[in-house]
């Protein structure tokens, strides 16, 4: 493997930005290991890496939010120290966080403003705002409040925030695990026009055909070490994968599915009203899961994904008794408890705070939904053997990493805790699982496994509905896939009768009814 | 008429009875709005009255007695700030151990203050317009502190909603990991939110006891600093709200004093709850609105922030 820091020829302009042996030590790990990297102008660069590679160590460390233990950051063949972001933002950096760093209740112009230096007078701003939007094909309205808009609206704001700072290099850290694939595709020629105007993007990503459409070129981390850097044009999906985990990759194989089996979970006119201005409401959504397939359910964050969740698991009481009917019974006045002995499992979207208790240990996260079905409680008492006997067997059966049962779950990486919970719900043998993004920040190792384990909980009879915003993971699970849109559910259809492009125009609102009230439709075409 | 001519005073007193709960509301609402909850209100306020009052007693001189008291104000939050901001110390238990701390503290200042008079701050007074009938009084006749709260109003909403620095801390309160991110110092932000909270309650209690009632007794706030707290919330987080909700308790404060006064048949414990009864009520009706005060309320209130994440 050639080393990635080249020699450049001397006559040549330097790079954008040379970093040489970065190394970054946190409590317990090495989270960069003498890190070269090597930026050119105009290029968009990706820096691929499993979970807990070190990437987004090493990005925080260019935008000045973490500070290197070691090693030198050359930016345009100078040395340079970047004390915090605003001295990087001062060099022409700019960074659109995976989380977006955007405040609700503040106006698209004033969350802006936090993030300029010389932000000037509010409605000079907006029509900077409006200028650069309109330039790179980012539609925007400044005086919006945040909460209002869509998700890809969100990164909208993030992406023009940094245009308005000309930046020389732009740094991405997961763009697109939020948006439609339009909304992707839209993104992409964004990036493309910026690259050729010689802006430098650091592009991260797990979703490799897009870096291979993307990308000129790929720097690889391993635990923290570059462990290789290749052309990701020339290479394919697969070999990239390998290249971050540094073994072979095993994808699960979706045996056809056998002849469906009863409703084991019926959902009839579901609606639900909020009191929280940011909730979404549910308008009259209908579908049932049968015994033996997986149905998928897409849709862009924040168009009711939340609320159908807290509906089907009991977190939420519904007036309606019949609007969810599990097994036969209706289940919709029925707590979270009363619908587990009913046959119903649940792996909710967040890990830590909803799926497990972050400072409790393994076992202990697991009494907390196996008491409903397994023998963990005897005469109102805790059965401790139990519990640490149920907790091994998850352990071993789902090959978590983690420091045995007594590891507290907040200590274990995103993918191991999800193996965990998964772990958890499946061997309580239900007869309808609910899963919420499950495989949201997770490796491709861990997310394959976790794929295999939801195909064989299906093919053994069990109903099975994953509710995700990742759309190659539902072509992958489902057997029928629908849409949500603005609390709308779409009719499902079978996953080999449709495509990526339909599913992402749905998730689009392009539904064929009549135009929300703000007019989101037209946003989509 | 004498109906009539007891509105002239009552609308008077009316002002001058919100004034330190208009200075501690507004200074907790900016310690609120960068996601700080301090409930030390009462205890910061005590130890600005009995400061206030001593510098006054000795000194003779009320502008120095009123600069003490904030100075002593900020001190007092300037602990609380250091425990919980650098200490990650609990903010609720903190806040309420702040008030513990300064009835204790203000009543051993206070011990050898007991019963000595003070003259109170001059009024204003304007000929003519003072003199006009029902509003002159209320309106022309008041002394600087009253105005001064009165001006402090729109001062804090430029600050909040027009100012850069204000849009920074409004955006801290909001969503302090955001911020950091973006590389605003949140901690030193939110030090200053609460120095300035404590300032503006050490005022408001020296306005009670160097004016108000100028005289120094223990325990003189009497839960103007709990009142002043849930102004805050009552005015969903905005400053011209939290001064109509200061004037109502003014007001029904003063109304009942009058009430009690025209020797009503009604126990006059009852009508001293008056006060509390109606502000609570206004809280709980407010309160119904919960899409309001979702969009207003600073959504980090009382959470902790460590830098390193």
């Amino acid at each position: 493997m050639p080393s990635h820091a080249e020699t450049y020829p001397p006559d040549a302009p330097p790079p954008r930005l040379e970093l040489r042996g970065i190394t970054k030590r946190f409590p317990g790990c090495l989270a960069n290991d003498h890190v070269d990297l090597v930026l050119q102008p105009g290029e968009i660069h990706a820096l691929l890496g499993e979970n807990g590679a070190g990437k987004s160590t090493l990005v925080k460390m260019i935008y000045g939010v973490l500070h290197p233990d070691a090693g030198t950051m050359l930016w345009q063949g100078a040395e340079t120290v970047v004390p915090d972001p605003a001295g990087a933002r001062r060099l022409g950096i700019g960074m659109v966080f995976q989380h977006f760093s955007l405040f609700d209740t503040l106006t698209v112009t004033e969350n802006i403003a936090l993030g300029l230096d010389n932000a000037g007078p509010m409605d000079q701003l907006a029509g900077r705002i409006r200028e650069v939007s309109e330039r790179y094909g980012l539609a925007l309205d400044p005086g919006r409040h945040v909460f209002h808009l869509s998700v890809g609206e969100r990164q909208r704001v993030e992406i023009v925030r940094c245009l308005l700072q000309d930046p020389k290099l732009l740094i991405m850290d997961e763009p697109t695990s939020v948006l439609t694939p339009q909304e992707a595709a839209k993104l992409f020629e964004t990036l493309r026009v910026l690259a050729a105007e010689g802006c430098t993007i650091l592009y991260i990503s797990h979703k490799l055909e897009e870096i291979r459409a993307l990308c000129s070129r790929a720097t690889v981390l391993r635990a923290g070490k570059v462990v290789g850097a290749a052309d990701p044009r020339q290479e394919t999906a697969r070999s990239l994968a390998e290249m971050m985990m540094g073994a072979e990759l095993s994808t699960p194989e979706r045996p056809p599915q056998g002849v469906a089996g009863v409703a084991r979970l019926t959902v009839r006119h579901l609606s639900t009203t909020s009191d929280n201005p940011f909730a979404t409401n549910l308008k009259d959504v209908n579908f049932e899961v049968r015994g033996g397939e997986i149905l998928g359910i897409a849709g862009v964050a924040g168009n009711g994904q939340a609320e159908l969740m807290a509906a089907l698991s009991g977190e939420v009481l519904l007036a309606d008794a019949d609007a969810v009917v599990i097994e036969g019974t209706s289940a919709g006045h029925l707590g979270p408890r009363a619908r587990r002995t009913l046959g119903l499992a649940f792996v909710p979207e967040e890990r830590l705070g909803r799926g497990a208790v972050p400072e409790l240990s393994l076992s202990e996260n697991a009494l907390l939904s196996g008491y409903a079905r397994e023998p963990l409680v005897r005469g109102g008492m805790v059965h401790f053997a139990r519990a640490r006997a149920y907790a091994e067997t998850i352990i071993r059966g789902f090959n978590v990493v983690a420091h045995g049962h007594r590891a507290e779950a907040r200590s274990l990486s995103g993918g191991n805790l999800q193996k965990f919970i998964i772990g958890r719900e499946i061997l309580q043998k239900p007869k309808l699982l609910v899963v919420g993004q499950p495989t949201w920040g997770v490796d491709a190792g861990a997310a394959a496994a976790i794929h295999k384990a939801l195909i064989d909980l299906a093919r053994s009879g069990a109903a099975v509905l994953v509710i995700s915003q990742d759309l190659d993971e539902l072509f992958v699970l489902s057997d029928r896939i629908s849409v949500l849109f603005h609390g709308r559910l779409s009719d499902s259809r079978p996953t080999h009768e449709t495509t990526v492009e339909r599913i992402g125009l749905l998730m689009g609102g392009l539904f064929g009814t009549p135009p929300d009230e703000d007019g989101e439709i037209t946003r989509a075409v | 008429m004498s109906d009539l001519a007891l509105i002239g005073p009552i609308l008077a007193a009316m002002f001058a009875a919100a004034t330190p709960l208009l200075f501690a509301a507004l200074g907790e609402l900016v310690v609120e709005k960068s996601g700080v909850l301090n409930l030390g209100v009462e205890g910061m306020m005590l130890v600005g009255a009995v400061c206030g009052f001593a510098v006054t007693v000795q000194t003779g001189s009320p502008v120095t007695g009123f600069l003490v008291a904030a100075f002593a104000g900020a001190a007092t939050a300037s602990l609380f700030a250091v425990l919980t901001l650098f200490l990650l110390a609990n903010q609720v238990a903190t806040g309420l151990a702040l008030t513990l701390f300064g009835v204790g503290l203000s009543a051993l200042i206070g011990q050898g203050f007991v019963g000595i008079p003070l003259e109170g701050l001059p009024k204003l007074h304007i000929p003519g317009l003072t003199d006009l009938p029902v509003v002159g009084q209320a309106l022309f006749g008041q002394d600087i502190m009253v105005y001064l709260a009165v001006a402090a109003v729109p001062l804090v909403h430029l600050f909040l909603y027009r100012s850069r620095a204000g849009l920074v801390l409004r955006a801290v309160g909001e969503n302090h990991t955001a911020a950091h991110a973006l590389g605003y110092k949140v901690l030193r932000i939110r030090f200053f939110a609460v120095l300035f909270g404590g300032a503006m309650a050490g005022l408001g209690g020296a306005f009670l006891s160097m004016d108000y009632t100028p005289m120094w007794a223990e325990n003189m706030t009497s839960g103007r600093g709990w009142i002043a707290l849930a102004l805050v919330v009552f005015a969903t987080w905005k400053p011209v709200r939290a001064m109509l909700g200061a004037w109502l308790f003014g007001g029904v404060t003063i109304l009942q004093l009058h009430v009690q006064g025209l020797g009503i048949d009604v126990p006059s414990q009852l009508l001293s709850m008056l006060p509390y009864l109606a502000t609570v009520l206004v809280l709980v009706l407010i309160s119904r609105d919960v899409a309001r005060i979702r969009l207003n309320a600073p959504a980090c209130l009382g959470k902790l922030f460590h830098p390193d994440a």
